[in-house]
């Protein structure tokens, strides 16, 4: 019965899910794709205090057509004031920013808090005035797409049609505005009017937003598929692409869900899903996603293990310590510093690699392979520290990657300039530049 | 040099404006700039001509207004007044002949953007407004990318690249502005070698090819090997001309030496009225 | 308007909230970090909704555990997204608090069959029904919200008192405070879950949306009346309590007016707060718009007088009686007024009234007052054009413009170094006399604007 039910909403099979589903989806995409903009401009809390600053709008001119004799829930009118009351908000924080010593972030709030309780002070007002329809207002607070009706989603998909045509035109024009706005302007282009058209676009996807989304969570269509985007890649093009996806399918989701539960508040509905999508990207996201730098940062560390480990035994066998299990294994502890757990996980790792076998005297042998991977990493080693010491000078702008690890990132291009660097070498293993070992120590 | 005889173009004012003593147009001329930030001035009052084909140094103290310099000359900070002109004309008419490498830790490192992508935003007012980055400006780019020894980093995100190779591509964004007067801003600081050896050799190949290049620099045991003309700045122009005429010790103690305490206390005090 | 014990309650409930928030919001401004206040106070609502399925109760010590955590949840979650995804810290909270937010409403919206609670209430407020809910105290009923808000007051309080040192050097000088030993990032978690405390303290009269207002409003007003933390803290409280009983009183008279019913407190509060911050930005003694607007216009006003009596002065030099007509002033090669007939007539009559000029057929004769400040100003200027001959570098032809400016700006003590620096030395470089110094009475330099020397960052109490 459910699983029937939620077939017919996918599967858009009435007309009314269709309208509701185009409205939000499109308003998804437009705020994904404008997010992406307004997210590298660094103004996210901006758009914020704009919807909370379209309240008192709303209510507003709720109250003057209830006064005036028309009907209060003509939705273009409502926008309007959500239109004019939300840009004075804007108006407001620029101004306090720019005239007065209070910091932005404390200005945001000020307009946001205080123009959203003028909005709840209006709002009282008409619930407690007898016949007036209320009820029309609850959806912009809270969002409700069921009442969406085909002119609504009509007007979505108009205003984000712009804002995708707008994008792309402009796309060029806006990396190099958010990129570098100093850069832009001394190249002559006219950064003030790009960034005031960004923040128009941001403030009509806003006002729009809000019937659908709700005036507290509207911003949410703006800032997490673009957030979401962020960790799947590095091109700007493919963030907008991907943030407009993202839009969509929370949008799709979360919309498909509060048809099947229509007393939940759509807007928030339809943000846990937009969450949903962003708590998958942050784990899996394949750039930056947790996963991928918890994975990343382990196969290191267990690279660096093993090298540190070859390298030990490689250098055991150097001093001639390798023959018995007790001599080895006083080398590797007392003159490498290894701690046993650490030199367990190191033998077991290698072992495992098949480049380490155990003599039936217990003691560890390198393999052939082995040997030589052991042979290629002291090399490296060596080299890296004849060339630290050799030229300090030169050798400082590689230092700032994090010397303890260099030797273990070394890529085939920074081993091959290392070489050209000490041609002197050739292709052996040189001697240490320590006289003992120690120093070289464990990781 | 004498401590009291003017260096800088004082006496220009009697001539026609932006061009020097033997009528060659100047590359930069500047009459009574002054810019302040909130009422504090910044620099004052500063004049200056400087010929073209020049690599010019701008050094001076922090606070000097070495950046702002920069800035104000873009149009970037407003002016209190002034004019500035480059070659003879007012820079909103020239922007075309201008080039400019921001301070490197004026951007968002993280920004999703590669490097080649980064340098072709050089060409976009060549490009125009609405098209894209077809594959010819794409190639430039990266012949831009090759000339600063990184051509194979260019699909690289640009968090991933190291200092040095930031200050690089900023460069070859700038290179490919194909402007006839550059600033650079800081464009030496927090390099390595390698880096440092590439820009100097494109500060050489700017030299050679008739261009005139404005650095802000700091190392001032660089000063000789680097520039031909200097311009010593604290909050105006201390003097400026040759670098082999201007970087005298004496020039030095009156742009480094001896902050102006009694002034600066002034111009606290303007700060402070406000 | 009709005064009930109700009102009387419902005025306690809100200034309390209004003072425990003030006093936490307090630290979120000066901090900076306000937007968190903002964050958190939208993220408490899962953390109350759970706490209302598992309890079924409105108030109690399960909803200040649940707050405090969700507080440190938003903390955390907020620096993990920015450092993972690089992202601002703004779009971060952004993505945190929506999807917080959205979660608890929907859990209050479930919750909401069963506990007899009402989204609105928990997101606006909903102080007219404190009182409703009361707690036996020997026989007298206090209701339970206040009993709740005066713990939360307390605990607040408290800790503000025991580490007013530590909060005053992690507020005003977090290297300082570093360098102490005080551990920023942990003021910083404390100040978090004290935030999201107080939220959920207070969100039965204001909701969860409106406290932002009650945190920062007030402490935004206090920054602009004072820079000390003590006076800061007390202005900030104090204004939070005025703005709760003006706010009750607003609700349930202001509509009325209008011919429409009363309406909610708690938006009328954030309303009231408002307006009080707009008389703060326009009125405050030194930083309102207003005080700005007049400091800028006296301070022109003493330039152009002293740039006026400095040209009578020098006239009385060159010609032994100092006497310029009106159109001598404009012409004057350097004269300021050169062009500037409205400032030149400000500038003459103020002079008058203060008996420093005297008109005389169409000329303005100094008096003898009047030169001895002129000559004042002279020697300011001439001082500073030794000066920058001296040692700034000055080419002569540009000594007058730059000494023109730094002459109205130097105080007695700046001149004396001046003074002492060139002892001896008699005349400018051009060769213009130096005047002696006066009396010992006579006032220099422009009246320096009123804004005390400490103003920026003084960690004083």
């Amino acid at each position: 019965m459910i699983a029937d039910r939620l077939m017919r909403v996918l599967t858009l099979a009435d007309y009314n899910t269709r309208v509701v589903m185009f409205g939000t989806v499109m308003l998804g995409i437009a705020g994904g794709v404008i997010g992406v903009f307004l997210l590298l401009r660094r103004r996210a809390l901006l758009a914020d205090a704009v919807s909370h600053a379209a309240l008192p709008g709303v209510a507003g001119a709720f109250l003057l057509i209830l006064a005036l004799g028309g009907n209060p829930r003509s939705l273009p009118l409502l926008m309007l004031g959500a239109l004019v009351s939300g840009l004075f908000g804007m108006g407001c924080v620029l101004f306090i920013t720019r005239f007065t010593r209070i910091s932005q972030d404390a200005a945001l709030g000020i307009v946001l808090s205080v123009f959203f309780g003028f909005g709840i002070a209006l709002l009282g007002i008409i619930q407690r005035t007898r016949g007036a329809p209320a009820a029309g207002l609850n959806s912009f607070i809270y969002g409700r797409t069921a009442s969406m009706i085909r002119a609504d989603a009509m007007l979505i998909g108009t205003a984000a049609l712009v804002v995708v045509v707008v994008s792309v035109v402009l796309f060029k024009e806006f990396r190099l505005f958010t990129f570098d706005p100093d850069f832009a302007a001394g190249d002559g282009w006219p950064v003030q009017r790009l960034d005031t058209l960004l923040m128009a676009l941001v403030v009509a996807v806003t006002v729009i937003g809000l019937q659908a989304v709700g005036i507290i969570l509207v911003i949410a269509i703006l800032v997490v598929p673009p957030a979401a985007a962020r960790f799947w890649t590095d091109r700007l093009d493919h963030m907008v692409l991907i943030s407009a996806g993202m839009g969509a399918i929370g949008a799709y989701l979360g919309t498909g869900i509060s048809a099947l539960a229509p007393r939940l508040p759509a807007g928030a509905v339809i943000v846990v899903a937009h969450g949903a999508v962003f708590v998958v990207s942050m784990l899996f996201g394949s750039t930056r996603g947790v996963l991928r730098d918890l994975f990343a940062h382990r196969t290191l560390a267990r690279r660096t293990v093993m090298q540190n480990l070859l390298r030990a035994l490689f250098e055991c066998e150097e001093a001639g310590r390798g023959g018995s299990v007790e001599s080895q294994w006083r080398y590797l502890t007392t003159a490498r510093g290894w701690i046993d757990r650490e030199l367990t996980r190191g033998l077991r790792l290698l072992l495992h690699d098949g480049s380490i076998y155990r003599l039936p005297a217990g003691a560890w042998q390198l393999t052939e392979l082995g040997r030589v991977r052991a042979a290629r990493v002291t090399r490296n080693h060596r080299l890296w520290e004849v060339y630290l010491l050799e030229h300090a000078e030169t050798a400082r702008a590689h230092v700032d990657r994090g010397a303890d690890y260099i030797e273990h990132v070394l890529g085939e291009e920074l081993v091959a300039e290392l070489e050209a660097a000490l041609p002197r070498f050739g292709k052996v293993v040189p001697a240490s530049v320590h006289v003992i070992g120690p120093a070289g120590g464990s990781a | 040099m004498d401590a009291t005889a003017p260096v800088s173009g004082p006496i220009a004012s009697e001539q026609t404006p932006s061009s020097d003593a033997d009528g060659n147009r100047c590359a930069l001329h500047i009459r009574d700039l002054t810019v302040a930030y909130h009422r504090k001035p910044v620099l004052w009052d500063v004049d200056l001509d400087v010929p073209p084909s020049v690599v010019a140094g701008i050094v001076g103290p922090n606070g000097a207004g070495k950046s702002t310099l920069i800035k104000a000359v873009l149009d970037l900070v407003p002016h209190a007044s002034g004019t500035v002109e480059i070659f003879g004309k007012p820079y909103r008419k020239q922007r075309r002949l201008v080039g400019y490498v921001p301070q490197r830790e004026s951007v968002d490192w993280n920004y999703p953007i590669n490097a080649l992508e980064l340098v072709a935003m050089g060409l976009y007012r060549t490009i125009g407004w609405f098209r894209r980055v077809g594959p010819v400006y794409r190639r430039r780019a990266l012949e831009a990318l090759a000339d600063v020894g990184m051509a194979d980093l260019a699909r690289r995100q640009i968090s991933q690249l190291s200092g040095g190779q930031q200050q690089r591509i900023f460069l070859a964004r700038a290179l490919v502005q194909d402007a006839d007067v550059y600033f650079m801003d800081e464009p030496f600081s927090g390099v390595d070698a390698a880096t440092e050896k590439a820009i100097i050799a494109i500060l050489q190949r700017l030299r050679e090819a008739g261009k005139t290049v404005f650095v802000v620099h700091h190392d001032l045991e660089t000063v000789r090997e680097y520039f031909d003309y200097l311009i010593m700045l604290n909050m105006r122009v201390v003097s400026a001309g040759p670098v082999a005429d201007v970087f005298t010790p004496e020039n030095l103690r009156r742009t480094y030496g001896g902050r102006l305490t009694l002034l600066d206390r002034a111009v606290d005090a303007m700060g402070r009225s406000r | 308007m009709i005064w009930t014990s109700l009102d009387t309650w419902i005025v306690v409930a809100a200034a309390l909230a209004g003072a425990t928030c003030a006093l936490i919001g307090s630290f979120l401004v000066l901090k900076k970090v306000s937007m968190m206040g903002d964050a958190i106070s939208h993220a408490v609502l899962p953390g109350i909704a759970v706490a209302f399925i598992l309890t079924g109760s409105r108030a109690g010590p399960v909803m200040l555990v649940g707050a405090a955590l969700v507080g440190i949840l938003t903390a955390v979650l907020v620096q993990l997204i920015t450092r993972h995804a690089r992202l601002e810290e703004g779009a971060s909270m952004g993505v945190v608090f929506t999807v917080l937010f959205a979660i608890g409403l929907i859990l209050i919206e479930r919750a909401a069959r069963n506990v007899d609670i009402h989204p609105e209430h928990v997101l606006f407020g909903a102080v007219e029904l404190v009182p409703l809910h009361v707690i036996s105290f020997w026989g007298w009923d206090v209701p339970r919200g206040v009993v709740l808000l005066v713990v939360v007051l307390a605990v607040n309080v408290l800790l503000v008192l025991l580490f007013f040192k530590e909060l005053r050097l992690a507020t005003f000088d977090p290297e300082l405070a570093t360098a102490l030993g005080i551990n920023a990032n942990a003021v910083h978690y404390v100040l978090m879950v004290l935030v999201a405390m107080t939220t959920v303290a207070a969100f039965e009269v204001v909701g969860s949306i409106l406290v932002i207002a009650m945190l920062i409003v007030p402490g935004a007003i206090a920054w602009l009346l004072t820079r000390r933390l003590l006076p800061f803290l007390l202005v900030s409280v104090g204004v939070s309590v005025v703005a709760a009983v003006v706010g009750h009183i607003a609700a349930i008279t202001v509509p009325p007016l209008f011919g429409y019913a009363d309406t909610s407190t708690s938006g009328s509060m954030a309303t009231v707060l408002g307006l009080f911050f707009f008389l703060a930005m326009l009125f405050a003694p030194e930083q309102g718009l207003l005080a700005r607007a007049w400091n800028t216009a006296r301070l022109r006003l003493a330039i152009g007088s002293q740039d006026a009596l400095g040209l009578l002065a020098r006239a009385a030099e060159k010609a032994g009686e100092g006497s310029l007509s009106a159109a001598e002033f404009r012409d004057v090669s350097s004269s300021p007024f050169a062009g500037r007939r409205l400032r030149l007539a400000a500038t003459l009559g103020l002079l008058r009234a203060r008996g420093l000029v005297a008109a005389r057929g169409g000329r303005y004769c100094v008096t003898v007052r009047g030169l001895e400040q002129g000559r004042a100003v002279l020697r300011s200027h001439r001082l500073w054009e030794r000066f920058f001959y001296e040692d700034g570098q000055v080419e002569l032809g540009e000594l007058h413009t730059a000494a023109d400016v730094l002459e109205h700006y130097t105080d007695p003590g700046l001149q004396q170094e001046l003074a002492e620096r060139f002892a001896g030395i008699a005349t400018d470089p051009r060769g213009n006399r130096i005047p002696e110094e006066s009396s010992p009475a006579r006032r220099i330099g422009a009246p320096r604007a009123r804004t005390p020397n400490d103003r920026e960052k003084e960690p004083r109490a």
